[in-house]
Parts: structure tokens; C-alpha cells; sequence
């Protein structure tokens, strides 16, 4: 069994015009030691997702139906005090923003001390000391700099700290939302680099959320492309950049420059995704597609299974005979593109 | 090249910034006797940029590209050196050739929720520098810029808000409102970092347009390696408020000296799992830009470090003897083609510093 099983994950968020479909009938798997990586432009639900799984959506977002499954847990009808041993044990957070999840008050040390104490009584205040020096040289930071205050901290050093605190009841599964977004590439570097090799030590797995496919490239084993609420695609990361079905996995890789890549023509995906509150019938992508029928703009599409990948696309089995250089190609979409604004917004 | 393609020369550029400026600190000071703390967000750079050209600026935060960008374009006042425009310093220049100047430097803003008055409409905002220049044929030249940018049928656009606007849309509007007054060049800050990654590309041919259709000359200022490969002739390296190495952008990138450029090409990680990258660790974090150390502002954290000519001798940005004569590098290990010896200066310094006690004049004087 899987460590972790999402099925048919819906979550709403309430606004004043009807409930929003953040998430919207996602399904996916991952194994004890995985690193899945989900990306997506903004709003395409990937953060949802991610909260819902830890439990803390916020007050207007609300799971719909579906379930998620934890080591034979569905989290989902668990109770408040049940989650919450869950959190931090089991399943931690680490943020994309270090500087609002720290607790200004509290010395970083404090903060680590408590998390650990909180999940595990019992333990002397020897032993957590003992850890808290332990996770800091984990991450690279001087233990010395434990009993500092937040803001004494850079920016890296406080998303270090964070990812120490994560770490600290070593949990079997580890939410990464844009953790290294905030970053300089050097410190990106480092800290993946860092990420990777405790993952390895206590057998953890891992869901990277991200918009940037590169960092995807390089630490996952599996990806989920997200579009508007649903899954585009998902399947091994060779394959996804290698040869995708989907034409939104071909749009956005193409649209990613490259720094191996000289004279790289890159391109852009015309328009903005659908509304969410009351999402367009057929396949969501169908509006941006330059490849769309009127098959994509009235079915929703099925999954198709070609080559390990799960793509959700009418044309997916067609796509490797015909329809790959036509969509590898920027011209076609940057036509569209054109082709659109001249339409209108 | 001739000198007569260059259409800007910084030369030695410098800008500090005073921290603490208020009436209590000042008081403060007084009261003490205290030099005041300066930032060193730029600290003496120069290079020139081309008629026509892409030039990108790249760094770290806090390395100073940003006030570069914003001092070619006269919205910084520089504390010492000087930008050189169509062969007049811009130092010595009078009120109506400074006018001139602010009408051909242009600048976009990363962030166009910011940079756009949001009590305008997009009309008045790309018509507003053609009032402040009292340019005529206002309706015709805005016309042309935002159709320029794209934002076709232009009519359509007159009398939106911003607010109106998706953020390409808008990035789309500052464009327009800095090519409206047919700048010779235009400092772009980060102008997509913003944008959702489907959208970007979009916005940037606009910018390669710009330079095909204008032979506008364009800075551009981006922490993103791999998207200035992608959109620039030649690179500039930041480091600490210098520039640390320069050069055609190809060569820059697949062949780095520097070993601040090849770590910091090394870390961007690349968008192909097949793709193996070897991984520098640097030591570390970027150095206290107010208590600038002495010598080479990398020092500590270089992984090439070689002992007392680093830690006492600023490495000029030069020629070096062994590498390609476009690709200019600031470190010890390369020898200079220009015949410099930082040894000797390194005696200079040492028998000096017997003499008269080696304090805080440390901020290198070059």
C-alpha cells in the first residue's frame, strides 16, 4: 500500500458568487520514499492540495468529497486532536515564506523545543537540545546560533531553520510548498541539496510544490502537472519532460528558458486560466489550446495511459503520430496568442 | 569595436547610501563623534553599454544591479564617478541636456501593480511623458506605443484602469509608456519575474522586438540566468556592488572564470532530468555591504582562495592574459594583459601599513 492516496479529491473554497473549485476530482499515489512534485501557474490548486492534506485550509475552503488516505488514515474524518498528532510527527510543512511561519517571540531553539516536546512527551530537555543541535548542523547552520530570535537570522539562514523544524520529529512525509522560491540561487541550491540528502538518511518522501519545473527536474521522481483545479498530466519526470501527451506539459516546458540552451525560442501560452466558480464544460485547457476541437470544448477529457503517463487529453493517443511537432512548435502557439488579443482581452 | 557605437560609458560609478538618516540618529552622531554608516550598493563599476545591444545585468540580492539600473537612468544621484552620454558627462550637463537625457533613458519596473498610478487611465499613462516633454501628436504616438506592445485595438484600451488590466496586460502598459517617447535606451528591472511562467515569454519578445524594430539599447536587470542567456549580448556579473566579470553572454555563461560566476552558474538548476550538474558548495553567506573587508569582496567564501594578495588587494575588472580579450575578470588568479601586478601593490601596501597603524580606511581606494 501506498503511503499516501488521494481519491477524487474536491476542494471548494466559498465566496460571495458560489462555491470556487480550487481542487476538483484529483487522484494520485505516493510511495513511502517518493519525491512527487506538483507544478502549475498560480491558482491552479497545487497549495490547496497541499493544505488540505496537512488540514489547514483556510476558514472559507472546505473539502467537497473525496478522500486522502495516510498509512490507512483517511485524514479527512479524523478529529481535531487526531490531525494534530499527525502534524509535525507524521506530515510537516515547509512554507515559502520562513519569516511569517517563525514566531518572532520565541528563539528559534524555543520554537524547535516546543514542537518537539508537544509530540513527544516525555522527552528531557537534554535529549531536545540534543536534537535541535543535531537538525541545525543537518541544514548547515552554526548550533551556537540556536538561541537567536528570528529576525537575527538572513533570509536563508530563517529557511534553514525552518526546514531544521521540519525535520526535527523526522516525519515520514514532508510538504514542500515553493520552499526555496524566496531564495537566491546559490542558497536554492544548498538547501535542496541539504533537503535531499536528510531525506535520504530517515526514508521520508516528499511533495515539491512548485511553479518552477527546473527545481521539479531535479528533485523529483514523479510529477503532477496541475491545471485549474485538475490534473493534466502526472507520471514519471523522464518521461513528463522527455515526451509528454499533454499539450499543456509541452506549452509550459517550452515556455521555461534553459541556461543549457543557446538561441532557445521560447513560448507563450496565450490567455489566463478559466474561473474556478463556475468552470467551462469540457477540458479545461481547451480555451488556451491551439490544438482544442470541439470535442475538448464539450467533453471532459478521460485518462489516457501511453508510455507510464496518465494525460488528460482527447488527444493524447493520436499526439505522438501527428500532433508532437505541431505543438512542440512556438510558432503555433504564439499565432494563437496573437490570434486572441487581437480578439479582445 | 569603435568608440562611436557606445552610447553610454559608466565609469567608476559609485552609490552609498547613509543608514540611519533620521533627526535622532544625526543627534545621536553629533553627540558621539561617529563617522556615519554608509551601504555600498554600488562601489565603483564601469562598463559601457552599445548601441543596439542587450546588456544584462545578474547578482544575488543586495549585489546592487537594481541601483545600477536605477542610477543609468538618473533616479539615483551617484556619490562619485560618472555616466558618460553622447560624449557629454552627465555630471557637467546642463538642465535642458539633462532633460534630453531623462527623455532617451527609460526605465520598466518589475512589479507593473506598483509602477502603473492606479487613479489613471491607461491613455493618460502613456501620454503623461509626452505632456512632461511637451511632445505633440499625443494621440497618434500613443496609439502607435500601445499597439507597439501589442495591446491592440489601441481605442480599445484609452479610458481601462489598471485595475482592468491582468498583470501581462499591464507590464504590456509600462512598455508602451516607456517607448512612447522613442527612448535610446531602456532599463528593464526584472519585467517578468511577476508573471505567471505561461505569459512570459509573451512579454519577452515584446522586448526583443523592441531592440530588432528600434535598435533601442536595453539594461536588463534579472537575478534569472537562464532567462538572460536567453535575452542578452553580454553579461555583467555582480558581486557586493562590483562587477566581477563581464563579457559576451555565451561565453560568460559555458565558459565562467570568475569563481563567484561559476558557482553561481553552477546553481541554477536546469529544466532536463537528464541533465547531471556538478555542485559547488560555497562557504557562507554574501558579506556586510556597510563594513566593506579589505581586498577581494568574495574572499571567504572562494573556493580558489590564495592567501594574502586576496585578502589585502582589490582585483581590478581587467583583460586577462589567458582568456578571451572580451571577457573581463576582478580576480588574482588570472594574470593581467594589461601588465598589472597586484603583488607589488601587496608590498606597497604591507610596508605601508608598518608605518601608520592599518585602521578603518580599509574601503579601498582604486
Amino acid at each position: 500500500m501506498s503511503q499516501l492516496e488521494v481519491e477524487d479529491l474536491e476542494v471548494y473554497y466559498e465566496t460571495e458568487d458560489g462555491p470556487a473549485q480550487a481542487v476538483d476530482g484529483v487522484s494520485f499515489e505516493l510511495e513511502q520514499g517518493e519525491n512527487l512534485g506538483i507544478v502549475g501557474e498560480s491558482g491552479c490548486g497545487k497549495t490547496t492540495l497541499a493544505k488540505a492534506i496537512i488540514g489547514i485550509l483556510p476558514d472559507a475552503g472546505y473539502v467537497n468529497g473525496g478522500s486522502i488516505n495516510f498509512k490507512g488514515d483517511d485524514l479527512t474524518e479524523l478529529s481535531g486532536p487526531e490531525r494534530r498528532r499527525l502534524k509535525w510527527e507524521e506530515i510537516s510543512m515547509i512554507a515559502q515564506s520562513a519569516m511569517n511561519s517563525l514566531d518572532p517571540v520565541y528563539t528559534i531553539r524555543e520554537q524547535i523545543v516546543e514542537a518537539i516536546e508537544t509530540h513527544r512527551p516525555g522527552t528531557g530537555r537534554v535529549e531536545s537540545n540534543e536534537i535541535v543541535t543535531e537538525m541545525f548542523e543537518l541544514v548547515g547552520l552554526d548550533p551556537d546560533r540556536a538561541d537567536d530570535y528570528p529576525h537575527q537570522f538572513s533570509g536563508g539562514m530563517r529557511q534553514r531553520a525552518m526546514i531544521a523544524m521540519a525535520l526535527a520529529l523526522e516525519p515520514s512525509l514532508m510538504l514542500a510548498d515553493e520552499p526555496t522560491t524566496a531564495l537566491d540561487v546559490i542558497m536554492q541550491d544548498q538547501i535542496l541539496k541539504r533537503i535531499g540528502s536528510i531525506q535520504e538518511e530517515i526514508n521520508s518522501s516528499m511533495l515539491v510544490i512548485t511553479h518552477d519545473v527546473s527545481v521539479v527536474a531535479e528533485t523529483c521522481d514523479r510529477v503532477i502537472v496541475m491545471y485549474a483545479g485538475k490534473i493534466a498530466e502526472e507520471g514519471p519526470v523522464e518521461e513528463i519532460f522527455n515526451q509528454p501527451y499533454h499539450p499543456y506539459t509541452i506549452g509550459l516546458k517550452r515556455a521555461f528558458p534553459n541556461i543549457r540552451m543557446q538561441d532557445q525560442d521560447l513560448l507563450s501560452i496565450s490567455g489566463y486560466p478559466p474561473e474556478l466558480i463556475d468552470p467551462p464544460q469540457g477540458c479545461r485547457f481547451a480555451e488556451r489550446c491551439p490544438m482544442a476541437t470541439d470535442k475538448c470544448r464539450e467533453e471532459e477529457p478521460e485518462a489516457h495511459h501511453n508510455n507510464g503517463l496518465r494525460s488528460y487529453c482527447h488527444y493524447a493517443d493520436e499526439i505522438d503520430s501527428e500532433l508532437r511537432p505541431y505543438a512542440d512548435d512556438p510558432k503555433t502557439w504564439n499565432q494563437t496568442a496573437a490570434a486572441q488579443e487581437a480578439g479582445g482581452d | 569595436m569603435s568608440d562611436d557605437d557606445v552610447l553610454l560609458e559608466v565609469d567608476n560609478l559609485k552609490k552609498h547610501f547613509k543608514v540611519n538618516e533620521g533627526w535622532i540618529a544625526s543627534l545621536l552622531q553629533s553627540v558621539s563623534g561617529g563617522e556615519p554608516d554608509y551601504v555600498h550598493a554600488v562601489d565603483g563599476v564601469s562598463f559601457e553599454l552599445r548601441e543596439g545591444e542587450t546588456l544584462g545585468l545578474a547578482g544575488e540580492s543586495g549585489c546592487g544591479k537594481t541601483t545600477t539600473g536605477m542610477s543609468l537612468v538618473k533616479l539615483h544621484e551617484p556619490t562619485a564617478g560618472d555616466i558618460e552620454y553622447d560624449d557629454k558627462r552627465l555630471s557637467e550637463a546642463s538642465d535642458a541636456e539633462l532633460k534630453e537625457f531623462r527623455q532617451n533613458a527609460q526605465m520598466i519596473f518589475q512589479d507593473p501593480f506598483e509602477s502603473l498610478n492606479p487613479r489613471m487611465t491607461v491613455y493618460d499613462i502613456v501620454a503623461e511623458p509626452l505632456r512632461i516633454h511637451d511632445i505633440r501628436n499625443e494621440t497618434a504616438r500613443v496609439q502607435r506605443a500601445l499597439e507597439f506592445a501589442e495591446l491592440e485595438p489601441a481605442e480599445q484600451y484609452f479610458d481601462q484602469y489598471p485595475h482592468e488590466l491582468s498583470g501581462g496586460q499591464r507590464q504590456r502598459v509600462a512598455i508602451a509608456r516607456a517607448l512612447v517617447l522613442d527612448p535610446d535606451f531602456i532599463v528593464a528591472d526584472e519585467p517578468v519575474s511577476m508573471l505567471d511562467v505561461s505569459l512570459r515569454a509573451g512579454v519577452l519578445s515584446l522586448l526583443d522586438r523592441m531592440t530588432e524594430e528600434f535598435g533601442l539599447s536595453v539594461v536588463y536587470i534579472s537575478h534569472d540566468l537562464s532567462l538572460l542567456r536567453h535575452m542578452c549580448d553580454r553579461l555583467a556579473i555582480m558581486y557586493m556592488g562590483k562587477i566581477v566579470e563581464k563579457g559576451p553572454t555565451d561565453q560568460i555563461i559555458e565558459n565562467p572564470q570568475h569563481p563567484y560566476t561559476q558557482a553561481l552558474i553552477n546553481a541554477v538548476p536546469v529544466p532536463d532530468p537528464d541533465v547531471g550538474r556538478e555542485r559547488v558548495e560555497l562557504q557562507g553567506e554574501v558579506g556586510d555591504v556597510i563594513d566593506i573587508p579589505t581586498g577581494c569582496r568574495f574572499k571567504d567564501r572562494c573556493p580558489k582562495h590564495m592567501g594574502e594578495v586576496c585578502d589585502k588587494v582589490v582585483p581590478p575588472l581587467e583583460q586577462k592574459a589567458d582568456v578571451d580579450a572580451d571577457q573581463d575578470i576582478a580576480c588574482h588568479l588570472f594574470e593581467s594583459a594589461e601588465g598589472y601586478d597586484p603583488y607589488e601593490e601587496l608590498e606597497g601596501r604591507s610596508a605601508a601599513s608598518d608605518a601608520s597603524d592599518d585602521t578603518e580606511s580599509a574601503p579601498a581606494d582604486d
